[in-house]
């Protein structure tokens, strides 16, 4: 019963991690980036590419995948997706299915369709054993990097000039314009580093998750979920929602396995309908 | 002096007319591709349903595959218990697809864009799911098989070369089109466009916005559900796929590249779409996915109307240069 609970939270903290960026899509940008995941996909590949090609070590990758899905998504910000904030949910959902279709595609081109293995360093293998249950190592290791990084977040977001900057553009794009705020540079920003989480998220989920070429169109409900149940825009909402998710996920994969993702679907439209502004959204 | 006509000219045009030539040309100067014809002509009708859904009434859907599918295993289940009669399967399928879309509609109308987005996703998802878990009932993975179909009217056998397949899908398709060109140039299709152009004045000038916006879906989900009951039993097989968001997203794409809101939009891109896949899928299904995706992106930034769209713009850019070079 707590090995179920603490796997569900592992497992809802990387939905978090990976769906962080998309909330802020999302509440920003009021962008639907329906290809999120390649960006958690493209971290996930530039983490099994150093350690097999480069030898590099497994937590010596996790930086580089940070580092390659942020520079992916500046670069995407900048060449494309700009020119689409404002336009209409067809056109972005166009889009970045589109782009989704492509990632899928060019991933299966270079690196085949398969799972791609991943060797954990011996230190993050195993079990420990704590009043009586037993807790993965690897799992405690994601819940610890997970909360230190929403703290951190929360902090940036919280009380530097950027993470005001960020809320003014949330809460009012045309406003904080008009004070003088960069907001195309807040978004890109906001944008690369939402990306760049996906691409750490995608990294450490090889173990939970899984990688390969269909990532982001498998995992894209869950994302969107995450988000559109938690409420777009915030740091809280995505929070609880993807816990929720998590351990409701691997409970009902633990204890009624024959009904598959059934539950999972059931209890999002249900939820959709009851709260249209997410758990803990912000009202219109 | 009369006044100028509010509701869109119901005439038929000329061009129309040959438009509706060329399939039954292709009949008989390409008898090879009958089968691939029949499969053409499902996926129109499906896209024709999207065109009522997205295109007029401006419903955005990820699950409308959910319609097809259900059509597909309502007269495909028929046909598999003994009831081979195909144009009573085909009224199930509709009737089936119509009813889940009925009662959906209700959870679809009330949402906004991207709450409609989910739902609809969710629906597409949880059905398939269902199918999915219920293997005895639908076959799973393995797909539902032993659909026994029985001859047309009574008098046509379906044959390995497509030939009463093509007919008859063909013979709907041009049925379910001419009902929906009446209904999009009646005031009801006109009160969806407007609904589409601005939601939020329509109840100003007394206009039911849920009860239109619900009628067109279940309507949209009937001709679903129609096109799915078609490929059943022109291929006397079911497949998990048939409920897929793949389904749904490609047909998505295919009404986009023709051209939404303009129901031969839905004609056009389908043919194109389906046509090029048939010669491009030879090369590698991974190959087709990129190009796919591509596709989409570039006719975001580029080409906003589709192949129609794009046509009408060249046409106006022609008759304005004709009248002496100003833009209208």
């Amino acid at each position: 019963m707590i090995g179920v609970l603490f796997d569900g939270l592992a497992y809802g903290s990387l939905l978090f991690l990976v769906s962080l960026g998309l909330s802020v899509q999302m509440g920003l940008m009021k962008f639907v980036n329906l290809a999120h995941g390649a960006f958690a996909m493209a971290g996930g590949y530039a983490c099994v590419l150093a350690m097999s090609r480069l030898g590099m070590p497994f937590l010596a990758t996790l930086p580089l995948a940070f580092a390659a899905s942020a520079a992916a998504g500046a670069v995407l910000e900048r060449l494309l997706y700009r020119r689409l904030y404002g336009a209409s949910a067809l056109d972005q959902v166009l889009f970045s299915i589109g782009l989704a279709f492509m990632s899928v595609a060019a991933a299966t081109y270079f690196f085949g369709a398969a799972q791609q293995p991943l060797r954990l360093p011996d230190f993050l293998r195993g079990q420990v054993r704590l009043g009586g249950t037993d807790f993965g190592i690897y799992r405690l290791f994601l819940l610890a990097v997970v909360a230190a990084l929403t703290l951190g977040l929360a902090a940036v977001v919280g009380r530097t000039r950027f993470g005001a900057q960020v809320r003014a553009a949330v809460d009012d794009a045309r406003t904080a314009r008009g004070l003088g705020i960069d907001v195309d540079r807040v978004f890109l920003l906001a944008f690369a580093l939402g990306s760049g989480l996906a691409g750490l998220g995608g990294a450490l989920g090889i173990e939970v998750l899984g990688l390969d070429p269909s990532f982001p169109l498998k995992y894209m409900v869950y994302f969107l979920l995450v988000v559109v149940v938690g409420g777009a825009g915030t740091l809280a909402g995505p929070l609880a929602a993807a816990m929720i998710l998590g351990v409701c996920d691997v409970a009902g994969k633990y204890y009624l396995p024959q009904a598959g993702a059934f539950a999972i679907y059931a209890a999002m439209v249900l939820l959709l309908l009851a709260f249209p502004a997410g758990l803990l959204g912000r009202r219109a | 002096m009369t006044p100028e006509p509010i509701l869109p000219s119901a005439r038929w045009r000329p061009a129309e007319a040959a438009i509706w030539i060329v399939p039954v040309a292709c009949f008989f100067l390409f008898p090879g591709y009958r089968v691939l014809g029949s499969q053409v002509f499902i996926t129109a009708l499906f896209a024709l349903s999207l065109d009522l859904v997205l295109g007029y009434a401006g419903i955005l859907t990820l699950g409308h595959a959910a319609f097809f599918g259900l059509g597909a295993y309502s007269a495909g289940l028929l046909a598999a218990h003994g009831w081979g009669e195909p144009i009573s399967g085909l009224a199930a399928g509709a009737l089936v697809a119509a009813c889940a879309g009925f009662a959906v509609s209700f959870l679809v109308v009330r949402a906004e864009d991207l709450t409609r987005l989910m739902v609809t996703l969710g629906i597409g998802l949880l059905l398939y799911e269902a199918a999915n878990r219920a293997a005895a009932v639908t076959g799973g993975v393995d797909g539902l098989s032993g659909v026994a179909v029985g001859k047309v009217l009574g008098i046509f056998a379906f044959d390995l070369a497509g030939t009463t397949a093509y007919a008859y899908t063909l013979a709907v398709l041009f049925a379910v089109f001419v009902a929906a060109r009446r209904l999009v140039a009646s005031p009801f299709g006109l009160s969806l466009r407007a609904i589409r152009e601005n939601r939020a004045r329509m109840p100003a000038i007394g206009a039911p916005v849920g009860r239109r916006l619900v009628a067109a879906f279940t309507v949209g989900a009937a001709i679903a559900g129609a096109a799915g009951a078609l490929l059943a039993q022109t291929t006397q097989f079911v497949g998990l796929d048939a409920l897929g968001f793949n389904r749904s997203a490609e047909i998505l794409v295919m009404l986009v590249l023709g051209g939404a809101g303009r129901l031969y939009g839905a004609l056009v891109g389908t043919a194109v779409f389906m046509l090029a896949q048939d010669r491009l899928a030879g090369l590698d299904p991974v190959y087709w996915q990129f190009w796919l995706g591509l596709l989409l992106v570039a006719f975001v930034f580029l080409a906003h109307g589709g192949i129609l769209g794009a046509v009408d713009a060249l046409a106006r850019r022609a008759a304005s240069r004709r009248r002496g070079g100003t833009r209208p």
